[in-house]
């Protein structure tokens, strides 16, 4: 047959670990960067003998982080919890109020531009609000992480449940097909891609929601989250502490990154331009 | 001599699957789509709509689907069963120019989706498309992605989805338009074998004349400004038409009149 010869070209490059030599140079070429800065850093402190409560170099970061390991931990999850319950609150809100949107018009246009609002009042300056209208610190803190996350996903999803191909459309109306197998069916699929794309956007800003919300909260004791303890460094003038929570945040935040980039990566392999790489 | 003006006579006891009276469409914008198209398509036969574009030829196909309604005129089944409103049940499938196939489903799960659609259960379901696929010669590539095929191939799926339901008659909209040459050679051979051994009617969108003249057993020619029917021509040449026929001299003769007919169609 003509059309087989046709076909695509896939590349099938020998893998080390899972990774092709292209992956490796994309892993290595960051690390070595990297630890080029950590030791240019280092360097510059020892050289200029720079206090420590100016500027620690990376080797007493790394040593105060390990000394303080357990109780940063616990810090690191009371900040995680705010915020994977608030991305969660945010896929799940976000999600269905997509689905409703795009279902029924006039919800869209009357309830639209208040997420916008929503969206553009900076956090910051409705944090104190919400903190004291919100008995529960850490309910209170979720609902600012919240509020933060859930825009892109929001967004994003009702542009993706509107970009189905309209031939597709039609040969579901040609069809007979219900409202409910369009969605299903059709709707749903195509905005997964889009979806997807608001959700890793959405990651990262249920951290910084979290974050933020803490440092206005600046809640002590026993709920105390990575951004209390940065405050709380600085007070005390513990500047090494600082940045080794600050490490920690930023750990937290990339490591969000990636694990929400492999889920799209293994959702969108098969069908989807982004998750492919065809040979020219 | 292989062309006659005249439509042909499939005699007049037998009522027409679908009859096009006095038909317009009119766009929002103002644009005057198709104009007072009157066109009787008859069960089995194998009909071309030719016409450069813009002459309105795939909204009167839309239109036939039920995809978009007329502004003027009737388009009647009148031997079709009729559903709870009165309305004729169309038991017709449309091949778009794009394959039109959903990206994030296999080869067989695009097939079975007018099954599914219609609640068949799902193993059923996915015999049938497997026998559509083989059909149209894509019986290994069930669970191939459309991203993974070739263009000619995701066409074969798109028409494999189209006859998955057996339907009486099956619409194409300029459905290989974007295919290299011999792709579209070897698809139009196919479709007239299916043609051949299924017995369905069908109705083909094209700008090609030669496409247009290779296919059908009749030709409806269309000229723009307003859409309109200014030719209907039939071609007497026998099926099964030979890859022989293609450089025949009554292949060219047909391919010569039709043309001049819609250079006609342009100049008017």
């Amino acid at each position: 047959m003509t059309d087989e010869s046709a076909r695509p070209v896939f590349h099938h490059e020998p893998r080390w670990l899972g990774l092709t030599a292209a992956g490796w140079q994309q892993v290595i070429a960051p690390i070595v960067i990297g630890v080029l800065a950590l030791g240019l850093w280092e360097a510059v402190v020892r050289l200029l003998a720079i206090p420590p409560y100016l500027l620690p170099g990376p080797i007493l970061i790394a040593q105060t982080l390990f000394e303080n390991w357990n109780s940063l931990l616990i810090s690191l999850w009371i900040t995680l919890q705010t915020t994977l319950l608030a991305l969660l609150a945010a896929v799940l809100v976000g999600g269905l109020l997509s689905i409703l949107f795009t279902q029924f018009k006039w919800l869209e246009l009357s309830l639209f531009p208040y997420a916008v609002i929503l969206q553009v009042t900076p956090i910051v300056a409705i944090a104190p609000l919400i903190i004291i209208w919100v008995n529960n610190t850490a309910a209170s803190l979720l609902i600012c992480a919240w509020i933060v996350a859930f825009f892109p996903i929001l967004s994003n999803t009702i542009l993706g449940l509107n970009s189905a191909d309209h031939n597709l459309v039609n040969l579901f109306q040609l069809y007979g097909a219900t409202r409910w197998q369009t969605l299903i069916r059709l709707r749903l699929p195509a905005a997964l891609p889009y979806f997807l794309g608001g959700l890793r956007i959405s990651g990262g800003l249920a951290l910084i929601g979290a974050v933020v919300a803490e440092f206005v909260a600046g809640s002590g004791g026993t709920s105390s989250g990575l951004a209390f303890r940065i405050l709380e460094a600085s007070y005390q003038l513990k500047i090494p502490l600082m940045f080794a929570a600050l490490a920690l945040v930023s750990a937290a935040g990339i490591v969000i990154f990636l694990v929400l980039t492999l889920i799209s990566h293994l959702l969108l392999r098969r069908w989807h331009e982004s998750a492919m790489r065809q040979e020219n | 001599m292989p062309v006659s003006k005249d439509i042909p006579d499939n005699g007049a006891s037998a009522r027409p699957l679908v009859e096009i009276r006095g038909v317009s469409k009119r766009y929002a914008n103002g644009t005057l789509a198709v104009s007072d198209v009157n066109l009787d398509i008859h069960a089995g036969e194998f009909l071309s709509l030719l016409g450069p574009s813009g002459c309105g030829k795939s909204s009167l196909l839309r239109m036939i689907a039920g995809l978009g309604e007329v502004s003027a005129g009737t388009i009647d089944w009148p031997s079709a069963r009729r559903d709870g409103h009165g309305q004729p049940v169309r038991d017709l499938s449309f091949v778009f120019q794009d394959p039109t196939l959903m990206p994030w489903s296999t080869a067989q799960r695009n097939v079975m989706l007018p099954l599914v659609l219609k609640h068949m259960p799902a193993r059923q379901a996915a015999e049938r498309a497997a026998q559509a696929l083989a059909s149209v010669g894509l019986g290994s590539f069930l669970n191939a992605y459309p991203r993974e095929l070739s263009g000619g191939m995701k066409m074969r799926v798109s028409i494999a989805r189209a006859l998955v339901t057996e339907p009486g008659i099956l619409l194409l909209d300029e459905p290989f338009a974007a295919l290299d040459e011999i792709t579209r050679h070897k698809l139009n051979d196919d479709l007239l074998a299916l043609w051949a051994d299924t017995g369905f009617t069908v109705v083909f969108v094209t700008h090609s004349v030669f496409e247009s003249a290779y296919l059908s057993q009749r030709i409806a020619i269309m000229a723009a400004r307003p859409g309109r029917i200014i030719a209907d021509m039939a071609s007497n040449v026998a099926f099964p038409r030979p890859e022989a026929y293609r450089t025949s001299a009554e292949y060219a003769e047909l391919c010569r009149t039709v043309s001049t007919r819609l250079q006609e169609a342009i100049a008017a």
